[in-house]
């Protein structure tokens, strides 16, 4: 899993800071990611990994230290836009556009952002949720579809844009158990395809197949940071011991 | 539903002219449609309908317009823009119709220094009204669309104004609808304010006819049953579109 020898620094942070109020939700993290390095971040609720991730693509703004996506600094609004173009999220609960079918979702972007005919936009958004292995439902609302599929839609969704890093916020947490396995796999087969990813997750059996680095968060602190097969062997700290006795326990 | 409507809307007829074997003194044949004179009146009557429908439609139109461009700066995050909104919508709230009407078409000409004539003074004076009303509805509509609709938006790149045009707007419209059609039955009521400077539309054409008639009585409950009849149809309009638009969101 590890043959990333490449220094290239696709996501750089330094020392970024945030509070809400007088809660620091972030403290001076600092975070390279290569490019093709999948990483995955983990920790309790609360520990900032949502934040974290919602600064890279700017949904939360950073109030001290600096990030840089592709070389580009995030601190103004076309330098953001800039990096956003490079940037995919999916969200905890998918936030597909309720009153668009599954097809019309992706060539919103596709046709109002990217620029390109219906027609074009058509054709690679069907390319993209048969990547995701829902053609045959394109047609439907969000609503008609299951949770599994609804999050699969809007993964095709960040996907048809084209972005060079993806962002995963809890992806499955809003999901029944036995859907879970259908949005894992479609992830797999994206890490596979060598995309850059930052997933936070507690699906523990997925960090271990994709991750090249493992991230423990709490309290607003990347509290270690491992190649996977160190990080579940040797947890060096006594927070992430505990938090992954609680999380593999089962 | 529409039964319902055309149930009702008789028993109020019925009620009207049960009334009339009382012993309150009728005097149908003011509008009797068998009569030359009865039907010159009802003639005369019937014909500020299309002004009243006018008058209340342009106004709404630019009332829904003005709202919105009023209820955008009061979602901003910028504290000055959100104070445009309030001050606007206070102000503007603050004013009775009636004397808005009066300003309107007495005041603004002296002021501004331009022609108004009666229907576009009533219809700036409705419009202006409204708006701020209609800037509420608005903000309210699009302040219950969830956050995580702007973000997904704002992930892939979408612009402001194309993510209130293809995200928020259709989804928050479809929300409001209810309250749409509300402000649009309290807009064909109130229109009948710009009598007052002379609109020849429903309610001005009844005062006329009084002064010649003397038959109050009958004149006004003519012009009740003109207003109910059209906003009964205006809500079963307002319905149906509800029922296109599935804003009742059911399944």
């Amino acid at each position: 899993m590890n043959e990333q020898t490449n220094t290239n620094k696709i996501i750089s942070l330094t020392r970024v800071s945030k509070w809400y109020g007088t809660f620091r939700a972030l403290h001076e993290i600092d975070l390279d990611v290569a490019l093709g390095e999948r990483v995955v971040i983990c920790g309790p609720s609360g520990s900032g990994k949502s934040t974290l991730i919602r600064c890279i693509n700017q949904l939360e703004k950073h109030e001290q230290g600096t990030i840089f996506v592709e070389g580009i600094e995030l601190n103004n609004k076309n330098n953001i836009i800039a990096a956003r173009d490079e940037i995919g999220m999916v969200f905890q609960h998918f936030n597909l556009f309720p009153h668009l079918s599954a097809l019309d979702n992706l060539t919103l972007g596709l046709t109002r952002v990217r620029g390109l005919s219906k027609i074009d936009a058509e054709k690679r958004a069907m390319e993209y949720l048969e990547l995701v292995h829902i053609p045959h439902q394109a047609t439907k609302l969000p609503k008609q579809l299951s949770g599994g599929q609804q999050q699969r839609v809007a993964i095709a969704r960040s996907l048809c844009m084209q972005p060079k890093i993806m962002l995963f916020d809890e992806p499955t947490s809003a999901l029944d158990p036995e859907m879970i396995s259908e949005v894992l796999d479609v992830m797999v087969e994206l890490a596979e395809s060598g995309m850059t990813m930052i997933v936070v997750t507690h699906e523990m059996g997925f960090a271990k197949k994709v991750a090249d680095t493992m991230v423990f968060m709490d309290e607003g602190k990347i509290i270690e940071q491992a190649p996977p097969d160190k990080f579940f062997t040797y947890p060096q700290s006594e927070r992430c011991q505990q938090f992954l006795r609680q999380i593999l326990q089962h | 539903m529409r039964s319902k409507f055309v149930k009702l809307f008789f028993l109020a007829l019925g009620c009207t002219l049960l009334a009339g074997c009382g012993d309150a003194n009728w005097g149908w044949y003011v509008v009797s449609p068998y009569t030359k004179s009865g039907q010159t009146n009802l003639k005369f009557l019937l014909g500020g309908l299309n002004y009243t429908i006018l008058l209340s439609f342009t106004a709404i139109l630019i009332s829904i317009v003005l709202g919105l461009l009023v209820a955008l700066p009061g979602l901003a995050f910028h504290k000055g823009l959100r104070a445009i909104n309030r001050v606007y919508v206070e102000l503007v709230r603050a004013i009775p119709i009636l004397v808005l009407i009066l300003w309107v078409y007495y005041g603004l000409p002296v002021v501004a220094g331009i022609q108004i004539s009666v229907f576009w003074a009533g219809v700036v004076a409705l419009a202006l009204s409204d708006s701020a009303f209609q800037a509420e509805i608005f903000r309210a509509g699009i302040q219950s669309i969830d956050k995580g609709q702007t973000e997904a938006a704002q992930s892939i790149n979408l612009s402001y104004p194309d993510t209130m045009r293809f995200v928020i707007l259709p989804q928050a419209v479809r929300r409001i609808l209810p309250a749409l059609g509300n402000q649009l039955v309290y807009m064909l009521k109130m229109s009948s304010l710009v009598s007052i400077i002379g609109m020849q539309e429903l309610t001005r054409r009844a005062n006329e006819l009084v002064v010649t008639e003397y038959r109050p009585l009958e004149i006004y409950t003519i012009l009740v049953l003109e207003y109910l009849v059209l906003i009964l149809i205006v809500s079963a309009g307002v319905r149906w579109l509800e029922r296109r638009m599935g804003a009742d969101e059911r399944q």
